[in-house]
């Protein structure tokens, strides 16, 4: 890590719009050749803090210094930054080569070059051709590779893209995911990525930052968000899972053991205390049940639903208390619903949370992502 | 982290938007308020003032202007005023609503060649053109000329000056303002609503009433705003084809201002006039009128 | 069979309606045009008296009818590129920014809209004669604006609902200035909702009787000076002149209206690539 230099260091940026406090004590550094995806829902500051870097919006306070150099005083056409925008931003009246040539002929770049790094341009997102067209002549995949030459033709040393792929159809989605990262690996620009989108996010980055209400919740490689969630929040947020609350009743080197309300169960996690408050995230897909008591830690539940989706068999169970679990699985014997089952699973795949008593993760959690 | 502002004047602070609105949104605030609202202003004031031995104007309050108003003469001119506006109306409607139907549906290119008939004549002056009807229909004019060649009439037929020829006129100059939204307002109607309630087993006029109606109301209200107000205005149609015997109260207002030189007079009928358009304009945002359609 | 009948019927009459329609709209115009070409040299030029092209000729030595023709050139002009700077301003800034008093400035423009021109028409006289603005060019010009800006706002705000603000971000974003993403992003794709309301302002301002009547001072625009003439009869050299208004704004609209200018400046690019 330590050799990786910094691109994009933002320091214990705020913003507030009055009363409303969007983004609160944002610390993020983004790596030189990074592709870097800001992750949240809507209206979590992930837009903000990336027109913060683009210099579209001032912060309210901390320090934002792009390749070393602070910004917080340089306008948006004096920062070596380029945006993608979500919806595109292209001039209407001009040509697509008009369009991608702008930022050179702002600079007064000579004419022959203009030419010649425009065609390049066009080559790479395959709009050669494209150049005499006008905007409204291209479909949403073409105006979106003419927004991406359009930022890109200037070389900047990073480039910020604004749920640049929101108003695609899902087939023409995923293909632009592949090609935008195929693009920012041969360029090896640093790409700050934002998007609702949790699987857009999981495909293309190499590191995801988790927004949530103006907070960083966690940042990490996708592998490393998707299996050690840090908070209920990412976890729920990253996939589907379960979450088991209880209380930590004993720990013993990075085992630790939790009273939930059906039971004593065991998971891993580091810096847990006695008493303290936990919850115990399991995948839907790392469920086992069994119709037969099972030796050791099992939960009782009955069945809701059982719904055959292609390959995989997804069953929603309720418990005692009335929570209702989702388990997914190769797809097996069907059984009949208000049928007795008793779930299991391996310690390993139970990752221990700390429970924060904060209001948001309660309307969180009362939220459901499918 | 806090200190950092306090560093040096921030360039961003002059990203405030009060210059920039300033200078975009203060020339026409002041043109209107010097142009517009204190000139009315001065009128409203003005109808409330009397005159001298020389017609001139004296900052003496009197209501005398408003009681002279509710002579009978002036009254029987407001009713017929009305009555010419309420007429041209009318019959913009009945005639430029099945002609908006038609064209609003007309496809392709022939469509925006259409809709540029309606709008070319008015690009000759409309004094000419009113000056036109006069030669037409006058009893020289060509179309008794025309009917006397054929053999058809004897005598030439008196057309002119009378209160049907300034609606005539009336309709004539003011035919576009009520096709213009009613094109706009039946273009805009989603075929497929048509479609529906025929599905739903409405017959042709259940359609029209209960689908095609109430969905382009919009365009009938705001042309007949559009139609309405300046026939109580457009005193020049009557001069010419109406002579003398058709006023209405643009008539009135304008013997005031320029021959009659009774401008506190003319000021309260001004003021009427006024009146009369706020309330029609309250009317029409009542039935749910957009004043934005009103300009474009 | 019989519904096909009925809609090829339908077809006809309504065909029948629309060229009834046209033929009202038209029949002046014919008429005027027509009496342009009128051989008569008697008052009140009514009656035909054969074909002539010499009423064209005429025109030139008409001096006064020339110089009101200039008037009203002159002060629509004026008036339009007046009205189009203001209107296109106070459209942007009310779009972008968002302060105290507007709802007032926006009922304040329909003012104009609304009220009979006349009413207009008197409350400026009565403006310029108490703050002694003399009644001429100027008097004019600012009538005419009067009533033009709100045009032009309309007509900007109307391509300003389709406008999406981060076309100016981008081109910041791509390194142009304030002033340059005003002239190169901004002006260009406002410029057919200006050219819209700066050309419906000239045609308001060329036609404009009743407010001019009451501001014109001495100074004789076109429309006035047919209003003059018409209690002694119209003679045929206004029909010609009123022929040649209408020829020329034609003209004017089939430039501005159809893609023309965008075509030519692809001709020239075109050229110039090669």
């Amino acid at each position: 890590m330590s050799e990786k230099k910094i691109m994009v260091d933002l320091r214990e940026v705020n913003k507030r719009y009055g009363e409303n406090h969007v983004v609160r004590d944002l610390s993020l550094q983004v790596y030189e050749g990074e592709f870097l995806t800001m992750l949240g829902s809507s209206g979590c500051g992930k837009t903000t803090t990336l027109r913060m870097i683009a210099g579209f919006e001032e912060a309210t306070s901390g320090s934002i210094r792009v390749n070393g150099v602070s910004v917080e005083n340089q306008e948006p056409f004096e920062r070596n930054v380029n945006t993608v925008f979500q919806s595109y931003a292209l001039f209407p009246h001009m040509t697509v080569a008009d369009n991608v040539a702008y930022g050179l002929r702002i600079k007064k770049t000579p004419k022959a070059e203009i030419r010649e790094r425009v065609a390049e341009m066009l080559e790479l997102v395959q709009l050669g051709g494209f150049e005499r067209r006008r905007p409204s002549q291209l479909s949403g995949g073409q105006k979106q590779r003419v927004a991406i030459a359009r930022a890109l033709i200037n070389r900047p040393q990073v480039l910020l893209l604004d749920e640049p792929l929101g108003a695609l159809d899902l087939k023409l989605r995923k293909q632009m995911q592949i090609e935008l990262k195929r693009l920012q690996r041969k360029l090896n620009i640093t790409f700050i990525y934002v998007t609702h989108d949790q699987e857009e996010a999981l495909t293309m980055s190499d590191r995801i930052a988790i927004m949530n209400n103006g907070i960083l919740e966690q940042i990490g490689t996708p592998k490393e968000i998707y299996e050690q969630p840090a908070s209920k929040f990412v976890a729920t947020f990253i996939g589907e899972t379960n979450l088991f609350e209880g209380c930590v009743s004993r720990v013993s080197g990075s085992e630790v053991g939790v009273t939930l309300e059906t039971g004593e169960a065991t998971a891993f996690g580091e810096r847990f205390t006695p008493g303290e408050m936990v919850a115990v995230s399991v995948r839907p897909e790392r469920i086992r049940y069994s119709r037969e008591p099972v030796e050791g830690f099992s939960i009782e539940a009955m069945i809701r639903e059982q719904i055959y989706v292609g390959s995989v068999l997804k069953t929603i169970a309720e418990l005692p208390n009335g929570n209702e679990i989702r388990i997914e699985r190769l797809a097996g014997e069907k059984i009949p619903e208000g049928g007795r089952v008793y779930l299991y699973w391996e310690q390993d795949d139970a990752k221990l949370i700390h429970s924060r008593s904060h209001a948001i993760y309660d309307a969180v959690e009362n939220m459901s992502f499918v | 982290m806090r200190e950092k502002k306090s560093g040096g004047l921030s360039r961003h602070t002059f990203r405030s938007n009060t210059l920039p609105a300033l200078c975009m949104t203060g020339p026409v605030t002041v043109w209107l308020i010097i142009f517009v609202a204190v000139p009315l202003l001065y009128v409203a004031v003005m109808s409330f003032c009397s005159i001298d031995q020389n017609y001139n104007v004296v900052f003496r309050f009197t209501a005398e202007n408003y009681r002279r108003l509710a002579d009978t003469n002036y009254i029987q001119i407001y009713g017929q005023s009305l009555l010419i506006a309420a007429l041209t109306t009318a019959i913009c409607i009945l005639i430029g609503y099945p002609f908006s139907f038609l064209i609003a549906r007309t496809k392709g290119r022939k469509k925006g060649l259409l809709y540029m008939l309606v709008i070319i004549p008015f690009w000759t002056n409309s004094l000419i053109r009113i000056y036109g009807w006069r030669t037409f229909l006058g009893t020289s004019g060509w179309l008794n000329r025309g009917l006397e060649a054929l053999g058809l009439i004897d005598e030439p037929l008196d057309l002119l000056f009378h209160r049907g020829t300034t609606v005539l006129g009336m309709v004539y100059c003011l035919f576009p303002f009520m096709v213009l939204p009613l094109y706009t307002a039946i273009e805009k109607l989603d075929r497929s609503m048509i479609e529906a309630s025929e599905d739903l087993g409405a017959r042709r006029a259940a359609t029209f009433v209960r689908v095609v109606l109430p969905l382009t109301a919009g365009g009938i209200f705001s042309g007949s705003i559009m139609v309405f107000i300046p026939c109580l205005g457009y005193f020049f149609v009557s001069d010419i084809l109406g002579g003398g015997n058709a006023d209405v109260i643009g008539n009135l207002i304008e013997r005031q201002f320029q021959s009659g030189n009774n401008w506190p007079l003319g000021a309260a009928l001004s003021i009427t006039l006024i009146l009369i358009t706020l309330l029609l304009v309250k009317l029409y945002q009542k039935c749910g009128g957009d004043m934005e359609s009103l300009g474009g | 069979m019989t519904k096909k009948r009925k809609k090829r019927g339908g077809s006809i009459l309504s065909v029948i309606y629309c060229a009834l329609v046209y033929l009202f709209l038209f029949l002046p115009i014919t008429v005027v045009v027509a009496n342009s070409f009128n051989a008569t040299t008697s008052k009140p030029y009514l009656s035909w008296k054969g074909f002539t092209l010499s009423w064209y000729v005429k025109l030139w030595e008409n001096e006064s009818l020339l110089e009101s023709f200039g008037n009203t050139m002159l002060i629509a002009i004026a008036s339009t590129i007046l009205a189009a700077c203001v209107g296109t301003l106070a459209a942007v800034g009310m779009y972008k920014y968002k302060f105290r008093g507007k709802s007032v400035i926006d009922a304040l423009l329909y003012i104009p809209v609304v009220i009979p021109e006349i009413v207009l028409g008197i409350s400026l006289l009565t403006l310029f004669t108490n703050i002694h603005v003399p009644r001429g060019h100027l008097s004019l010009i600012i009538a005419h604006a009067t009533f033009s800006i709100p045009f032009v706002i309309f007509n900007v705000r109307a391509r300003l609902s389709g406008y999406d603000n981060s076309i100016e971000e981008a081109s910041m974003d791509l390194g142009a200035n304030r002033i340059a993403t005003f002239l190169r992003v901004t002006l260009p794709v406002l410029a057919p909702g200006i050219g819209g309301g700066a050309l419906l302002a000239f045609t308001l301002s060329i036609d404009d009787v009743i407010v001019s009547y009451f501001t014109n001072g001495q100074v004789k625009t076109f429309p006035l000076k047919v209003m003059e003439s018409i209690k002694s009869g119209v003679s045929p050299d206004v029909n010609a002149l009123s022929t040649l208004i209408l020829l020329g704004t034609i003209l004017l609209v089939v430039l501005t209206q159809s893609d023309l200018p965008g075509k030519l400046r692809a001709m020239a690019a075109e050229r110039m690539g090669k």
